[in-house]
């Protein structure tokens, strides 16, 4: 194999040579088809993942005529969509669903600024406790603890309201671990630069640190508002009325309220208007969603 | 000069819980308290019957091994999991490893592979139902092509299981393919290099670089999905409500209905202690490498 190629017995011993040539064109050959396999296979694994999607698009479009029968046909109609928006509260579980996940984020940011500052630029008295129990979040999540916390929200008498379904995320202990990440990366000379000029410890955190981090935020409010968007078990155990139904509550009794079989177009046709939003902005936002789910691997 | 040092000191401690305070208590709220309050009510019966609590040992538990449902449900559960980890992180690894290098279609696939984490869990099970469903469904559809007429692979006790897996597959591989992403990107370029050189075949490469060297990021990997097994539970609500007999029933929804339907708080404590202790074994697995994680930034 090191031989240089111009070495002088390659000329005289010609039948060697060309069959070097045509193994190594072979070998060429049989690399490209594999990597053409691999592609094609791939491929099709996505096409295969978009099925699901497409049928349920593809049912909510036809009319109920062209379901049922065989005869293939192009029909397609908007009807279901607006029947299925005039006959159940969407609008109103819209804005319940905005209204959670927004306040949920809201409260969340402010709490986490805070103690994400506190453990990546403070030394205090029981530094390292508190950050295992912090971690216990995180290790046994709200959704675990779904029973216990319907008690807790009882004796503050705020079942069914939108700030109960709120009540137990606005501390996120996997948002401080990632934010703490970023701010030690924060430059110290920074802070000590401000600190010369008389700002205060707070006035260094909104004016360099939360500048200096937004991509996080950003990461963060993605993951954030996901969570809160798909969140099911826990607003189903609290809520009890339209006003404060989530569109996932009120899609699973949208869903229920069929007998089965014959309302599919009306079923699919909710379920794309739950989950058009979150598909629209990550199609558009690829990048940062990924790179937002990413960050979510960290896990404190 | 001692008093100064003593009054920053003091200074700084304040501060710091002060700004802790805000997270401090809603933890307090949502997590620690429920923990303890859950430990102390599964010692306790409460249900119907007793709406005072009173106190009975271990009774809870002792009657909750003994169910012939907890134990169903819990081995469910367990199968669950062994259905839906290696497969769905096999894939996601495969899935990675195209995603990372592909000439073509990159975004396509990308895109493909990962919008089922957008959707949210009750949105999946309505779609798959609808794939599941006898006569109308998709795979009925398909499978009356080959003449076989009537499925129920949500309706029988023997196939539901493998039906539910499939679907949380589907919606779980390209999430955890975004962490094989990363793990990938953090492979040193010049390793590959090198091994190019040697000429050192495709499969000899993915054996001694590609999976040792993502093998923290597999660690990472197998506990969110040992843990989302026990976690995802919405679907049942729409799919099956936990039948035909108990066979898709998972523990998460057993409490769920033992507490909300049965109201036997007791017993549905008892259950969420089970629950608690499963989640601490599975994280501290992931929390001894701890300071491994950055690998993923």
């Amino acid at each position: 194999m090191t031989e240089p190629i111009d070495a002088p017995w390659h000329n005289r011993s010609e039948p060697r040579l060309m069959r070097s040539e045509r193994e190594l064109r072979n070998e060429r050959i049989r690399s490209q088809a594999l990597k053409a396999l691999w592609t094609f296979m791939m491929m099709v694994v996505g096409v295969l993942w978009l099925i699901p999607f497409v049928w349920v698009l593809w049912t909510a479009l036809r009319p109920k005529e062209a379901i049922i029968s065989n005869v293939w046909s192009w029909q397609w109609t908007f009807d279901h969509f607006i029947k299925v928006w005039n006959g159940a509260p969407f609008a109103q579980y819209y804005m319940n669903t905005l209204t959670i996940s927004g306040g949920v984020l809201l409260v969340q940011l402010v709490t986490l600024t805070l103690a994400a500052y506190a453990f990546a630029r403070l030394r205090f008295f029981g530094k390292e406790v508190l950050f295992m129990l912090f971690l216990v979040q995180i290790m046994v999540p709200a959704d675990v603890l779904i029973f216990s916390n319907y008690h807790v929200l009882k004796e503050f008498g705020l079942l069914d309201t939108k700030l109960g379904i709120m009540f137990p995320y606005f501390a996120s202990a996997f948002g401080i671990f990632l934010l703490r990440q970023a701010f030690k990366q924060v430059p110290y000379e920074l802070e000590e630069a401000a600190v010369v000029e008389g700002s205060s410890r707070l006035g260094i955190l909104w004016r360099i640190y939360v500048p200096l981090t937004r991509p996080i935020y950003v990461s963060f409010a993605v993951v954030s508002v996901s969570y809160q968007w798909n969140n099911f078990l826990w607003p189903l155990i609290v809520t009890n009325s339209v006003e404060n139904r989530p569109l996932t509550v009120g899609l699973a009794i949208f869903a229920q309220s069929f007998e089965t079989g014959a309302q599919w177009s009306e079923v699919s046709a909710a379920t794309l208007i739950v989950v058009a939003p979150l598909l629209v902005f990550f199609l558009l936002f690829q990048r940062q969603f990924i790179s937002s789910f990413m960050h979510s691997g960290i896990k404190g | 000069m001692t008093t100064a040092k003593w009054g920053e000191r003091l200074k700084r401690n304040g501060f710091a819980w002060a700004l802790l305070l805000p997270s401090l208590i809603f933890l307090g709220l949502f997590t620690y308290y429920p923990m303890l309050k859950t430990a102390w009510l599964s010692l306790h019966q409460s249900d119907l019957a007793t709406p005072k609590p009173v106190f009975i040992g271990f009774d809870n538990y002792i009657t909750m091994f003994q169910d012939a449902v907890f134990q169903k449900v819990f081995t469910n559960n367990i199968w669950f999991a062994i259905g839906t980890v290696p497969t769905s992180m096999a894939l996601a690894f495969v899935m990675a490893l195209f995603a990372d290098k592909a000439m073509r279609g990159r975004g396509f696939v990308r895109f493909a592979y990962f919008y089922p984490n957008m959707i949210p869990m009750i949105a999946v099970a309505n779609i798959w139902l609808f794939i599941y469903t006898p006569q109308y469904g998709l795979l009925a559809r398909f499978a009356s092509w080959f003449g076989q007429s009537d499925m129920s692979l949500l309706g029988h006790p023997d196939t539901v299981m493998g039906a539910l897996v499939v679907m949380l597959i589907w919606k779980e591989a390209g999430y955890f393919m975004i962490f094989y992403l990363a793990g990938l990107q953090n492979i040193p370029k010049d390793l590959y290099e090198s091994a190019a050189v040697d000429g050192v075949g495709v499969w000899t490469v993915l054996r001694r670089i590609t999976i040792p060297l993502t093998m923290p990021t597999t660690l990472f990997v197998a506990i969110v999905a040992l843990t989302n097994a026990f976690k995802l539970v919405d679907h049942l609500w729409i799919m099956t409500k936990g039948g035909p007999d108990n066979a898709s029933s998972l523990l998460l929804y057993h409490i769920y209905d033992t507490a909300f339907s049965f109201y036997d708080q007791g017993m549905g404590a008892a259950m969420t202690v089970v629950m608690i202790v499963l989640l601490l074994v599975l994280s501290s697995l992931q929390f001894f490498g701890w300071d491994k994680k950055i690998h993923y930034q």
